[in-house]
């Protein structure tokens, strides 16, 4: 039996979560919920065949029984609303906002101890995109000083609540990037770059050590680009480890499976996945629910 | 006509033409002496603003609040400015501490179609009681229309005007003309030009800008800014004092900073030289000219190419990661054609 999930939240992250569910052996959308009856998601999912709100919460609270395990893709603002109805209808909340109310999970680095939690939050695509090398550099070089990302993606695929978010976005990606990695000075940087036709997802995470180790780096590097990449299949790296300028230098680019928007929109698969990838896990461990 | 006001990003983009490493005394100086020149604000900081020291866009010498403390000490009369391009800085770690340390007034800046970004910013810094501007930069990317509707949401936002930014030097006389007419037809605050000189024409434009009804000119003493420098204010204040028009501000003062101060740390000084008129043709931001020397150099590719395969690709300012990878393909598809010239050559 498919385990049940909820989605509210029907902008881009939402719809493109919600075709990756529907494509999920594990899962199943029992409500798309959003709060605009006129949403473009809305309509989308009602075309798929999906049941469809526009109670958002409520709906949940309204009928606890149809799901157990809820994605919240709204924004932080409203996640911090949603957290603790969530928790006394004892849902397993996987929070895709930058609220950061649950628990930081990159489902290669610490799904396990996510499993355990409440609330789980995904930070930021940025984040989800980059703690990976970042993790990848730190095991080779624990004593790095300093490590910052640069994340560009198209204007197209920042939807409003992104945009509203901006400021929690760039904060829970710096501080994610230093709780993964124990490197004291983080810093992330978020560009929306409007070109037409749209840019692929991008990211480039720079780092500064004193004798870097790069085939040790370029090996780690690789070995968790693959094992990320069984999750978000676009996920490449595009620029290798690389000594220049005195900083090392590697970025990923992440195309999308072209969901929802095109597949220059590697932002809303990166998250997207790593939540789907979290939901199956729980649904796993709870025997299908 | 009313008095223009001007805003001194002297110490702001001219740390993008000395790669960040402007020093306390410097701007002590500057500041203790500008302070009576009749300047409207003083805007200080990495030329990318607040949060934007970075190993993306150039790392500061000093710190945020060694510069705004420094400038604060030092002004009395002008008021402060930072600035801030959301998605570097944040308000907690950036914008609020710098609010405590007596900044009055924050330019909160997006590339020119993307002004929903800084509503945050604007609304925490009115919140804050202080004067926000929001600026939308790359202004030569935008259609007219489109660039008027961005404007008409940082004043839905509460912005006390909007500063358009020639960021790549890539106006022409007619663009700005066009622009600032429309936005000030459709605008009920202030609106402000920010030029650059790659094409030699800043002064010029910044003049344009003022005829067709700008109530800010944005400029740096010296010129002293990323690329080929910014609107010289003192050539400009000169202008407007030769046409009669009263500008309320010490030219003389001017003179003596440009020549004393910022003359001395500026070591290659303000000229319009090949790169950056490639950087305007190709209208690409001017401050990504010391990365492109760097990569220039580490993959021995022609500068003028690596920045017009990045006009191609329509990059935007906060872009400049894109240099290496531009930088590493031209290496590659040159020796790829040596390759195809190779086997070429043998059939």
């Amino acid at each position: 039996m498919k385990a049940k999930v909820g989605i509210i939240g029907t902008g881009n992250i939402g719809c493109d979560l919600l075709v990756k569910v529907m494509r999920s052996d594990m899962l199943e959308c029992s409500i798309f919920a959003g709060h605009n009856p006129d949403s473009e998601g809305i309509k989308f999912a009602k075309k798929l065949g999906i049941p469809t709100t526009f109670d958002s919460i409520k709906y949940i609270e309204n009928h606890p029984d149809c799901c157990d395990i809820v994605f919240d893709a709204t924004s932080a603002k409203v996640h911090i609303y949603n957290a603790p109805i969530l928790e006394r209808l004892s849902k397993f909340a996987i929070d895709l906002t930058p609220a950061r109310v649950g628990y930081f999970c990159v489902p290669i680095i610490n799904l396990k101890q996510a499993l355990e939690q409440k609330n789980v939050n995904l930070i930021t695509c940025g984040g989800q995109a980059t703690i990976p090398v970042a993790c990848a550099l730190a095991k080779i070089h624990p004593e790095i000083e300093y490590l910052e990302i640069a994340a560009t993606i198209a204007s197209r695929s920042a939807g409003i609540g992104t945009r509203n978010n901006i400021d929690e976005f760039t904060q829970a990606t710096k501080d994610a990037l230093k709780d993964f990695t124990g490197i004291k000075k983080t810093k992330a940087i978020i560009v929306l770059n409007p070109a037409e036709p749209p840019i692929n997802m991008r990211t480039t995470i720079y780092a500064l050590v004193e004798k870097p180790n790069m085939d040790a780096i370029r090996k780690s590097v690789f070995e968790m680009a693959e094992k990320v990449k069984n999750y978000i299949p676009g996920y490449k790296t595009i620029v290798e480890p690389t000594l220049e300028n005195g900083r090392i230098t590697t970025t990923i680019e992440v195309t999308g499976r072209g969901d929802y928007l095109p597949s220059y929109a590697g932002n809303l698969d990166v998250i997207t996945c790593a939540a789907v990838k979290i939901a199956e896990a729980y649904a796993q461990k709870h025997g299908g629910v | 006509m009313k008095k223009l006001k001007f805003f001194d990003s002297t110490l702001r983009d001219g740390s993008h033409a000395i790669k960040h490493s402007l020093s306390k005394q410097t701007i002590a100086d500057y500041c203790a002496k500008m302070d009576n020149a009749g300047m409207d604000a003083i805007i200080v900081g990495h030329g990318n603003g607040l949060g934007a020291s970075s190993l993306q866009t150039g790392l500061s010498t000093l710190s945020d609040a060694d510069m705004l403390i420094t400038a604060r000490e030092h002004l009395r009369k002008t008021s402060l400015g930072a600035f801030l391009i959301p998605g570097y800085g944040t308000i907690r770690d950036d914008l609020a501490p710098a609010i405590d340390m007596g900044v009055d007034l924050v330019c909160v800046a997006a590339h020119c179609t993307e002004a929903n970004v800084t509503r945050q910013h604007i609304e925490y810094v009115k919140s804050k009681n202080k004067s926000a501007f929001g600026v939308l930069m790359m202004y030569h990317m935008a259609e007219t229309q489109v660039l008027v509707n961005e404007a008409l949401k940082m004043q839905d936002y509460g912005a006390d005007g909007v500063i358009i930014m020639d960021s790549a030097g890539a106006s022409t006389p007619e663009l700005v003309s066009k622009t600032i007419r429309s936005l000030k037809r459709s605008l009920a605050i202030d609106v402000g030009f920010h030029p650059h000189n790659n094409l030699g024409l800043a002064v010029g434009n910044a003049y344009v800008a003022y005829e067709n009804g700008a109530d800010i000119i944005d400029a740096t003493v010296k010129g002293f800014g990323a690329g080929a420098g910014n609107c010289q204010l003192e050539a400009f204040i000169a202008l407007l004092q030769k046409l009669g028009i009263e500008t309320g501000v010490d030219l003389y003062a001017l003179f003596d900073v440009g020549d004393q101060i910022i003359e001395p740390v500026w070591a290659g000084g303000k000229s319009i030289n090949s790169i950056s008129i490639v950087s305007g043709m190709s209208g690409v931001f001017s401050s990504f000219v010391p990365h492109v020397k760097a990569a220039s150099a580490q993959f021995n590719v022609d500068e003028k190419d690596i920045f017009i395969e990045l006009g191609n690709r329509k990059v935007v300012g906060g872009q400049e990661d894109m240099v290496v990878d531009v930088a590493m393909n031209l290496a590659q598809r040159r020796k790829n054609n040596l390759v195809e010239d190779m086997i070429s050559s043998l059939q």
